[in-house]
């Protein structure tokens, strides 16, 4: 558990350092992410070679803990929304408006988009 | 000074009252939300939110009173990114298969999403700063709030925009999608990933694995994508 919670810190760490030390538009956690991604790759390749703490399902159990969870995490940023009431306030119908038609259009032209490549490329339908 | 004064002073001003406050908002409106069978408007994230905005209201508690507690969940929106890993990695084939429809998707999304706030913001006169903090909407917290950072705009706006759109996205797919006749679980997956971030993921896993598993890759490359589109686009705006 320890080990995988430090795993998942190092990925993390390693991308902040990356993204400022190197200058990249890129954020650090979505660097940690690639990163994640090359540990689980070499540790699958070289599994026979690595001690049992790397090998075991705990990274892989630690990272599915924090993701069953992901909603709460947006909790605290949230709860922000009492300190700007008075911008809220003032532009309240414009903001919500800006709000639902460009959520609603997002969605759809990502979803549209999908499917019709999916269609082009011959791809059949997972809807099991 | 009466005793109940002296431990609501100790009390108000610990960390440990307002991270105590979060997770249990966030545990009784997880409970009311599986109650109903996880109904679209039953979000947990929705009713956690004005449940301890009332409570802040009521005990005159500032809010960078409540984040001193609250930043220890606040911090975990990192690891969180980089725990998407774990789903991708796992579903690694099926995601490679579908490789050429995703990154079509999203291009036109990231765009669109975008495109739709600066277009329809600025055309019902919503104030520049005001759009610069709508502008990484889409993209999950910790991200959206750099990019904020970078133009000058207001990061705590920012993540306020963002956990809006996010619970939006949530509430609104599952009927728009189900009205627009698409099952297709990575389709549906991928399009609240990339439109609503952490929690439209966190909505698609509760609904299918596998739209959660393409909800939390949409939200990975859309936070890359944004990242690089909000400052052209935001160049282009001023002009």
């Amino acid at each position: 558990m320890i080990a995988a919670l430090t795993t998942i810190l190092l990925c993390q760490l390693a991308g902040e350092v990356l993204a400022r030390g190197v200058g990249l538009p890129i954020p650090g956690p979505v660097l940690g992410l690639v990163l994640m991604l090359l540990v689980l790759g070499l540790r699958d390749r070289f599994r026979a070679r690595l001690p049992d703490m790397l090998t075991g399902p705990q990274l892989e159990t630690t990272g599915k803990t924090i993701l069953a969870h992901l909603s709460l995490l947006f909790v605290p940023a949230g709860v922000g929304v009492v300190q700007r009431l008075d911008v809220f306030g003032a532009y309240a119908t414009a903001l919500a408006i800006t709000l639902v038609v460009s959520t609603v259009a997002a969605l759809i032209a990502t979803l549209l988009t999908f499917k019709l490549v999916l269609r082009l490329t011959g791809d059949r339908e997972v809807s099991q | 000074m009466s005793n109940d004064f002296a431990l609501w002073v100790f009390l108000s001003r610990s960390p440990l009252l307002w991270l105590t406050v979060t997770l249990a908002a966030y545990v009784a409106a997880d409970r009311v939300s599986q109650a109903t069978g996880r109904h679209p408007l039953a979000n947990p994230v929705l009713h956690s939110i004005w449940l301890i905005g009332a409570i802040l209201w009521a005990t005159s508690t500032p809010y960078g009173t409540y984040f001193e507690g609250a930043q220890f969940v606040h911090f975990l929106l990192g690891p969180a990114t980089v725990s998407l890993a774990f789903p991708l990695y796992e579903h690694r084939k099926t995601v490679l298969k579908t490789l050429l429809p995703m990154l079509a998707a999203l291009f036109v999304g990231s765009i669109v999403a975008l495109g739709s706030v600066l277009l329809v913001g600025s055309l019902l006169g919503l104030p520049q700063d005001l759009l610069v903090a709508m502008a990484p909407k889409s993209v999950t917290a910790a991200v959206a709030m750099g990019i904020a950072n970078t133009l000058g705009g207001d990061p705590a706006l920012t993540a306020v925009m963002v956990a809006l759109t996010g619970i939006l996205g949530a509430i609104i797919v599952t009927p728009l999608f189900n009205l627009l006749k698409v099952t297709d679980w990575r389709a549906r997956g991928f399009a609240v990933g990339l439109a609503s971030h952490g929690i439209g993921t966190a909505r698609a896993f509760q609904v299918h694995p596998l739209a959660g598993t393409f909800a939390g890759i949409a939200m990975g490359l859309n936070a890359l994508l944004t990242a690089i589109l909000v400052p052209l686009a935001l160049g282009l705006l001023a002009r």
